[in-house]
């Protein structure tokens, strides 16, 4: 109830064009009952044979209403459908400014592309939220209404049969049909889930399958997968049938009861004949109102699911608290890490673990270590993604939970894993990281990527769309982009996660050559697993499993023989495919 | 384009649901026609003959029949077109499925994106042919039926309304067919707008990290307004034409009832018709249209299917190239072969301009290691998937101790390898299961050897259901370096003479390399004769024979130590170089 009333609050801006729909829909079915309704009168009025001038009034109206029915059907859906995407349009705002605070720590709980993918295609869900969901009950009511007090006039017992058969077609045969459908719906969507899974396994499975003689084992699994998807469509489908005969039936037989019930009251001369034959054509006319109510409880309750959801994602907290009085941010950044330990909530196994290490303003530090050792926790504890315990990374000697998350990272900024780049043109994607960069600037910065050849050769040069996410030109070019953006935001710190990951070795040769120029002066945090170039540092810091196990420069940490010169001879080993490329 | 003749040859395999559909759809319409008939016979009787309720009562009793047999006709009709639909879909995953194996992974892998573009024809694109088969064929049918058979009632009973129903049916599918073409190019556009809508959202909410670390995400949902106006102004521009043919399409059934209304009452003003008649006439008519205008209703969801279907019927229609299994009956091999040799080997990928392998020759001798080495995209795997026979050669010959590979009989062949690839696939069962695919007599205590030699065994001894683990999509999540090893212990487990490897390109955990390096050189010390596709440099060093591909071409081959001056010294005089 409670999500049904926030959902429908976002609606309170439109009030006016929700009336107005809703009006204009009700005008649509008025319209047909009156079609009929005057037609009606019009034919058993003249079977009275009146002189011709008696019938004008109802010619007219017959006319009028053959026409104003399709005319006002085309104007509901116009605002109906306007109306919608006001609504989507405040929603998808209103959903970005609720979850902005959150990212990414709040959306990564679970498996992070899931989390964003549902939200979209929830929202999605609510694109029909008022056309087909709100929008039908309302005009119902009021066709309800209108046709209880116009029939009432005649008769209070036929207009009580009529609003009767009304609510149960409108509302029983719903409930009905949704309660029907409830265990094969879940059955339907679970085999659903089976059936992808047997396709997933002949699919990807199918050498191993085709070697191992398997195939007719994975071709049986799809068919009984298919086999028990279709079982559970079946019921679906009698429940469908069963309840649009159930409509049929009620209509007819709200009929019948109304000739039951009026023709006696003709015999009596209580009742005009003439509206006989009116009251049955516009009772079989007014079910029209009610026919999409079945449909309407169907996205009534979907709309309802994606909104939960929606609404819990939206209401997490946010996981940093900002300082109350948030100190100016200074110019020159001495960060240090002091006894840093860290675990995610809802975890006690700590990711990082008494973590110390100093970097001031202009020193160039390097991070390594195995994947899943906790160097990208270490970066997003930086960017204050994450909160920290107090007095654990310090600026200047002030607590970094001091100052505010915001302001922080226009001084600290990162080109992290994977790279992400927007839908949009290259110049675009690059203003990000400085909007008043030059076009000088622009090129100095691919230039150091090593893209400046590429990027003129492309077809509008700066100009040149990037496919969808950036995904019409390879990952080394995507990440080379992505790091330019950040290389042009003036900021104190950087923080590299990877960033020659996905590069051929001469390409990332130029990288470690032309990147010291376009890094001195401003602080440097590399994280690799990549063990190249790493003569270049100050210090660097060796992780494992959360612990700094090693620290010095290249030399000294080969010469240790400890975890950096173990993973420097792998390295090595690998390289034979790597040779070969370039060769 | 509705009216593809391949979907309608699968229409015919459910003639008999979908000929009950348009039956009890006809059947439909008669108890229309007579429930009309009824009531306009019981309205007039009681408005001008004044008979009472009990001298009625007949009447209403027949219309009471009426009204059920209708509700029964409508309740069959739509659970047979279920029943058509469900049928057809559960035929074509089954085409579709039994196709796929017959072409083979040569041809997944020649999908631009894999498997996924199959699956979703297989799951939502076959769902999508629903609507087809259930809505939208047999309403075109009924549409066609029921107003004939209503004029065969309607006009011997008044030629005038009948005319001018027969005049006016006709514009229903003209206009709509205007309307149509002009808004169908519309409505394309729509849904380009559309999806763009969403995939900018997606967009922003997936970029959102990247927007903060560059400072600008508090100021990106002014931009998301604009967008949403824009598009709002956009789509409901392209709406207003949209709409026209829905706005079409019922103003000629409204207006067409109106007129009969109209030329009904004035004849029988001028007494020319009975009331009985006229009223009949005008019940009838509203219900004349309804099946026309129900096909323009679900002409769209029939578009959405038959987009689905082209895509479905392009699998199905592609030529099979890879081998069938030989029928020729052939020796069967029970020996382990001594000698496996390349003879002048050639493969070209159909519909590709160069060959992916020209001119290979080479020989695996028994027990001895063979690496190949080369740059991706150079025919290494190509060079394996003619060995399993996934490809035959399009030139040359692959020779088993002097007997053709092509006359062999496959699965003869297929019991002699064991093959491990870069990326295996977990299916969705226990471990055992997966284990057993590879020797489905296994014991236990053979698994159990074979999780031993790929250093698994400690990992399935700390899972609660060990052997019973669940394991692929849904069941317990292994890393990239655990599917590596249990796709060794497969190969472990295998009774195979010839073992195929593809070593894995990245593993730079230094624990998981170790292991994984350990698990390999059991493997490849295990007496059987392995081909290896090698990206590390121990196991080049560790080979008997070492071929070097570039560009499909074999540039140089031998045995290492022989390999002074060639693309395989430099790489080796480079690695020496860089670690001292």
């Amino acid at each position: 109830m409670k999500t049904t009333s926030r959902l429908l609050h976002f609606l309170r801006p439109f009030s006016h064009w929700v009336a107005l729909s809703t009006l204009l829909g009700a005008a649509t079915i008025a319209s047909s009952i009156g079609l009929l309704g005057t037609s009606a009168f019009l034919i058993a009025r003249s079977a009275l044979h009146p002189s011709i001038a008696d019938l004008q009034v109802a010619i007219v109206g017959v006319r009028f209403f053959g026409i104003s029915r399709a005319l006002l059907r085309y104007l509901e859906r116009l605002t109906s459908h306007a109306t919608n995407f006001r609504l989507l349009a405040q929603l998808r705002v209103w959903f970005y400014r609720a979850i902005e605070p959150l990212a990414p720590a709040q959306l990564l709980d679970q498996h992070s592309g899931d989390l964003l993918n549902r939200a979209i295609s929830d929202i999605e869900t609510l694109e029909n939220f008022y056309v087909r969901a709100v929008a039908p009950p309302l005009t119902a009511l009021i066709v309800t209404c209108g046709l209880a007090a116009y029939v009432g006039q005649f008769s209070l017992r036929l207009s009580g049969v009529l609003v009767g058969g009304l609510l149960l077609s409108g509302i029983a045969v719903p409930l009905l049909t949704h309660k029907l459908s409830q265990r094969p719906g879940q059955a339907w969507g679970e085999a659903q889930s089976n059936l992808s899974s047997a396709w997933l396994d002949l699919l990807q499975g199918l050498p191993d399958l085709l070697l191992f003689e398997q195939a007719s084992s994975a071709l049986e699994r799809v068919r009984q997968a298919n086999r028990r998807s279709l079982f559970a469509q079946q019921r679906l489908v009698w429940t469908g049938a069963i309840s649009n005969a159930l409509n049929t039936l009620l209509t007819n037989l709200t009929l019948l009861i109304v000739l039951l019930i009026a023709i006696p009251l003709v015999s009596h001369g209580s009742l005009d004949g003439i509206l006989l034959a009116v009251l049955t054509l516009i009772t079989l006319a007014g079910f029209e109102a009610v026919t999409p109510l079945a449909t309407a409880a169907q996205f009534w309750q979907s709309s309802q699911a994606a909104a939960t959801r929606l609404f819990e994602i939206a209401d997490r907290p946010a996981v940093i608290t900002e300082p109350a009085k948030p100190q100016p941010v200074p110019l020159d950044f001495h960060l240090s890490v002091r006894g840093l330990t860290f675990s995610y909530p809802n975890s006690n196994q700590p990711i990082l673990k008494d973590i110390c290490f100093d970097m001031p303003q202009g020193s160039h530090l390097a991070l390594v270590g195995p994947s899943g050792c906790g160097k990208s926790t270490l970066l997003s504890l930086l960017l204050r993604f994450w909160d920290v315990p107090n007095d654990t990374i310090w600026l200047n000697e002030q607590d970094l939970r001091n100052f505010s998350p915001e302001e922080l990272r226009n001084h600290i900024t990162a080109a992290l894993q994977p790279p992400y780049l927007f839908t949009a043109t290259l110049r675009q994607n690059l203003l990000l990281g400085n909007p008043h960069a030059s076009e000088t600037q622009l090129w100095e910065a691919l230039h150091t990527v090593a893209l400046d050849d590429w990027a003129n050769h492309l077809p509008d040069r700066l100009d040149t769309w990037l496919g969808e996410q950036g995904t019409a030109i390879s990952g080394g070019e995507q990440q080379r982009i992505a790091l330019a953006r950040t290389l042009l935001r003036p900021s104190s710190v950087l923080l590299l996660d990877e960033p020659t990951a996905n590069l051929d070795a001469e390409t990332e040769r130029i990288l470690l050559q032309r990147l010291p120029a376009a890094l001195t002066g401003r602080s440097v945090l590399w994280v690799t697993h990549r063990l190249t170039g790493l003569e270049a540092f100050d210090t660097i810091l060796v992780l494992d499993q959360g612990v700094i196990v090693e620290r010095g420069t290249h030399t000294s940490l080969l010469a240790n023989n400890g975890l950096y010169a173990r993973m420097f001879t792998i390295q090595r080993n690998l390289l034979a495919q790597t040779m070969l490329q370039s060769s | 384009m509705n009216f593809d003749k391949r979907l309608l040859r699968q229409a015919l395999t459910a003639r008999l649901t979908l000929a009950t559909t348009i039956a009890m759809g006809l059947l439909g319409a008669v108890a229309i026609i007579f429930q009309a008939r009824q009531v306009s016979t019981i309205v007039a009787r009681v408005f001008l003959e004044r008979q009472t309720l009990l001298e009625i009562r007949p009447l209403l009793f027949g219309l009471l029949g009426w009204i059920v047999l209708r509700s029964l006709a409508t309740l069959l009709s739509d659970a047979a077109a279920g029943a058509t639909a469900l049928r057809i879909k559960q035929a074509l995953r089954q085409q579709l499925a039994d196709k796929i194996i017959a072409l083979g992974p040569a041809y997944l892998r020649s999908q631009p994106n894999g498997s996924a573009d199959l699956i979703s024809i297989a799951i939502q694109g076959i769902d999508a042919l629903e609507a087809y088969f259930s809505q939208f064929l047999p309403q075109l049918a009924l549409a066609a039926l029921i107003p004939v058979t209503m004029l065969f009632v309607i006009i011997p009973l008044d030629p005038l309304t009948g005319l001018v129903l027969a005049l006016t049916a006709p514009l229903l599918p003209l206009f709509l067919w205007l309307v149509g073409s002009a808004s169908a190019v519309v409505t394309r556009r729509q849904w380009t707008a559309l999806s763009r809508m969403n995939a900018f959202f997606l967009d922003t909410l997936q970029g959102l990290t990247t927007l903060k670390t560059l400072g600008r995400s508090r100021t990106h949902d002014q931009r998301i307004a604009t967008i949403s106006e824009r598009y709002r102004q956009a789509t409901m521009s392209v709406l207003r034409v949209t709409f026209l043919s829905a706005l079409v399409l019922e103003l000629v059934g409204t207006i067409s009832t109106a007129i009969v209304a109209v030329e009904v009452s004035l004849r029988l003003l001028a007494g020319r018709i009975a009331f009985e008649q006229a009223f009949f006439l005008l019940i009838l008519a509203p219900e004349f249209y309804w099946p026309l205008r129900q096909v323009g209703l679900r002409f769209h969801a029939a578009s959405t299917g038959v987009a689905a279907a082209q895509k479905l019927f392009a699998v199905l229609q592609t030529e099979e190239t890879s081998p069938a299994s030989s029928t020729q009956p052939a020796p069967i091999m029970l020996a382990a072969p001594q000698r496996i040799r390349f003879e002048h080997v050639s493969y070209t990928y159909p519909n590709r301009p160069l060959a992916a392998l020209q001119d290979i020759s080479f020989e695996l001798r028994a027990g001895q290691l063979t690496a190949l080495i080369g740059p991706s995209g150079s025919g290494k795997t190509t060079l394996a998937w003619l060995l399993l026979r996934f490809l035959s050669p399009t030139q040359g010959e692959i020779r088993i101790d002097d007997q053709r590979l092509s006359e062999l009989p496959l699965s003869a062949w297929r019991r002699q390898l064991a093959w491990v690839s870069q990326r295996p696939h977990l299916l969705r069962g226990s471990l055992a299961e997966n284990l057993r695919l590879a020797h489905p007599g296994a014991t236990e205590a053979q698994l159990w050897h074979a999780l031993r030699a790929a250093h698994l065994d400690q990992w399935v001894t700390s899972q609660p259901l060990k052997l019973d683990t669940l394991i692929g999509e849904g069941g317990a999540s292994l890393s990239s370096g655990q599917i590596q090893r249990l796709a060794l212990a497969r190969a472990f487990l295998r009774p195979a003479n010839l073992l195929l490897l593809d070593e894995p390109t990245a593993h730079i955990d230094p624990m998981e390399e170790a292991l994984l390096e350990q698990s390999t050189r059991n493997l490849l010390n295990s007496g059987k004769t392995c081909l290896v596709i090698a990206h590390r440099l121990p196991t080049i060093q560790r080979a008997d024979w070492l071929i070097v591909l570039q560009a499909g071409q074999i540039v140089e081959q031998g045995r290492p130590a022989d390999l002074q001056n060639g693309v395989y010294a430099r790489l080796w005089q480079a690695y020496q170089g860089e670690t001292h």
